[in-house]
C-alpha cells in the first residue's frame, strides 16, 4: 500500500503527498520582516517563562483549518497558534484581547 | 530502561489517532505500520503527545531508526534511507 | 473568537500590547532575543564544519554530541534542542528534512530558510528525493553513494558535515570555512573548491 491510499493523514503531514510532487521549491531568498521577527522574538520569550512549549506551539499550528494553514506565512501560523494557546492557558483573556484589538 | 538496542528490527505502529480527535504526534504518516532497524537509541524525551496538551509528560526513549525507501515508495532508489527519530511506545518488535 | 479573519500586523500589536501590559514578556527579553538570533546564522554552521575537517578530536565528539563539541567553540545553544549531526562519506550522503514542520538547528544556523519551511521541499524530500535534489539544485550524488533523508520529526535538531572537497588539502580552517554555504549543511547541495 502507498502512503497516499492510507486512511488519515493529517494536513501538515506532508510527506510525499503527491500533491506537491510537481511543485517547484522556491529557493529565493526571503528575508525577515519586522513582523516575523517580533513573532520570532515573542515565541522565544515566551518558551524561556516556561508558560508554552514548542510541542505546544506545533498543536496549535496543526490545528489550523488546512486553508488557513495553506494560506497563511509561517510565522502568521505561529502567531495563530501562540495567541491560542495564551488564551486556552488563561495567560490572557479574549476580552482583554478584545479591547485591545478595538483600542 | 530502552526496550530496543542497535539492530534490531521494529515495526511502527499502523495507529491513526489524528482520524479520532486532536492530537499532537511526531511519527509521520507515511512510516505507520512499516518496518525498520533501530540504527541507535537517542535518550529519553518527555512525550511530546502530553507536552502538547500541558499535561504532565513521563519521559521515554527515543530511537534512531532506518527504513528503506524503495519499501515505502517503490520508485525511490534502492538502498536508499530514511532515518527518523521515533518514540518507543510507537514501536514494536518485527 | 475566530483568530484567522483578525488582519495579523493588528493581532501581532494587540497580543503583543498585551503582554507587554501584562508583565508576561519585557522588551529588553524581546529585545534580547531578536538579538540572540541576530548572532546565529550559516556562517557559524560552517565554522564548526571547518574545524571538523581540521581537528580529528573535534570531529569525533562533534559527532557524538554537538551541543557539547560547539560550547568549545564558545557557542553556547542554551535553551534548545539538542544538536545532532550527520556526517556525510564516500558510502553515504545526509539530506535534512522536517516533514511535519520545519525543525532546523536554528540556535547554531539562524532562521530557517524559505524552502526548507515549503510544502513543496517537505513533501518531496522523502518521494524521489534524488529527483528532488538534481531538479532543484543540480546536485548528483556520486556514484555508489547511498542517500540517506533524516526527517527531523522530534527532540534533536540535525546539521549535516559534508565532506571535505578534494583540492583543499594544506587549507586553514578559515579558508575552508569559506566554501561552505548554508544548502550544504543540510544536504541539499556539496560543498566543491
Amino acid at each position: 500500500m502507498l502512503p497516499e491510499d492510507a486512511p488519515a493523514r493529517a494536513h501538515h503531514d506532508m510527506g510525499g503527498v503527491s500533491r506537491f510532487a510537481c511543485e517547484q521549491v522556491d529557493k529565493s531568498h526571503h528575508e525577515m520582516t519586522p513582523f516575523d521577527r517580533d513573532v520570532d522574538a515573542l515565541r522565544q520569550v515566551l518558551g524561556g517563562t516556561g508558560l508554552f512549549r514548542t510541542d505546544e506551539l506545533r498543536r496549535g499550528i496543526e490545528g489550523l483549518p488546512p486553508d488557513v494553514y495553506d494560506r497563511s506565512s509561517y510565522y502568521q501560523r505561529w502567531l495563530y497558534s501562540m495567541v491560542r494557546m495564551m488564551l486556552e492557558k488563561g495567560v490572557i483573556t479574549e476580552a482583554e484581547l478584545r479591547a485591545r484589538l478595538s483600542a | 530502561m530502552s526496550r530496543f538496542a542497535p539492530g534490531d528490527a521494529v515495526r511502527v505502529r499502523d495507529s491513526w489517532p489524528e482520524a479520532e480527535g486532536p492530537v499532537h504526534i511526531r511519527t509521520p504518516h507515511y512510516l505507520r505500520g512499516r518496518e525498520g532497524v533501530v540504527l541507535r537509541p537517542l535518550g529519553q524525551f518527555p512525550n511530546p503527545e502530553d507536552l502538547a496538551f500541558g499535561r504532565p509528560a513521563p519521559s521515554i526513549p527515543l530511537y534512531h531508526v532506518r527504513f528503506a525507501q524503495d519499501s515505502i515508495w517503490p520508485e525511490n532508489q534502492p538502498g536508499d534511507e530514511f532515518l527518523v527519530e521515533i518514540y518507543e511506545h510507537w514501536l514494536e518488535a518485527a | 473568537m475566530n483568530l484567522t479573519e483578525i488582519p495579523t500586523d493588528r493581532l501581532l500589536a494587540g497580543f503583543r500590547g498585551l503582554l507587554l501590559e501584562k508583565g508576561v514578556v519585557t522588551e529588553a527579553a524581546l529585545r534580547q532575543s531578536d538579538e540572540t538570533m541576530q548572532a546565529a546564522s550559516p556562517a557559524r554552521g560552517a565554522e564548526v564544519v571547518a574545524r571538523a575537517w581540521t581537528d580529528e578530536g573535534f570531529r569525533a565528539r562533534l559527532l557524538a554530541d554537538g551541543t557539547r563539541a560547539v560550547e568549545e567553540m564558545g557557542i553556547f545553544l542554551i535553551g534548545a534542542p539538542p544538536l545532532g549531526v550527520v556526517e556525510n562519506d564516500a558510502a553515504l550522503h545526509h539530506l535534512i528534512v522536517c516533514t511535519l514542520c520545519s525543525c532546523y538547528p536554528r540556535a547554531l544556523l539562524g532562521y530557517p530558510p524559505h524552502w526548507y519551511k515549503s510544502a513543496a521541499f517537505r513533501a518531496r524530500a522523502v518521494r524521489d528525493p534524488r529527483g528532488l535534489l538534481r531538479e532543484e539544485w543540480g546536485t548528483e550524488l556520486p556514484a555508489g553513494t547511498r542517500l540517506r533523508v533524516v526527517d527531523s520529526t522530534a527532540d534533536y535538531r540535525w546539521m549535516v558535515l559534508p565532506r571535505r572537497p578534494s583540492g583543499t588539502e594544506g587549507w586553514d580552517a578559515a579558508r575552508l570555512a569559506g566554501l561552505i554555504r548554508d544548502t550544504d549543511l543540510i544536504g541539499v547541495t556539496i560543498p566543491t573548491a
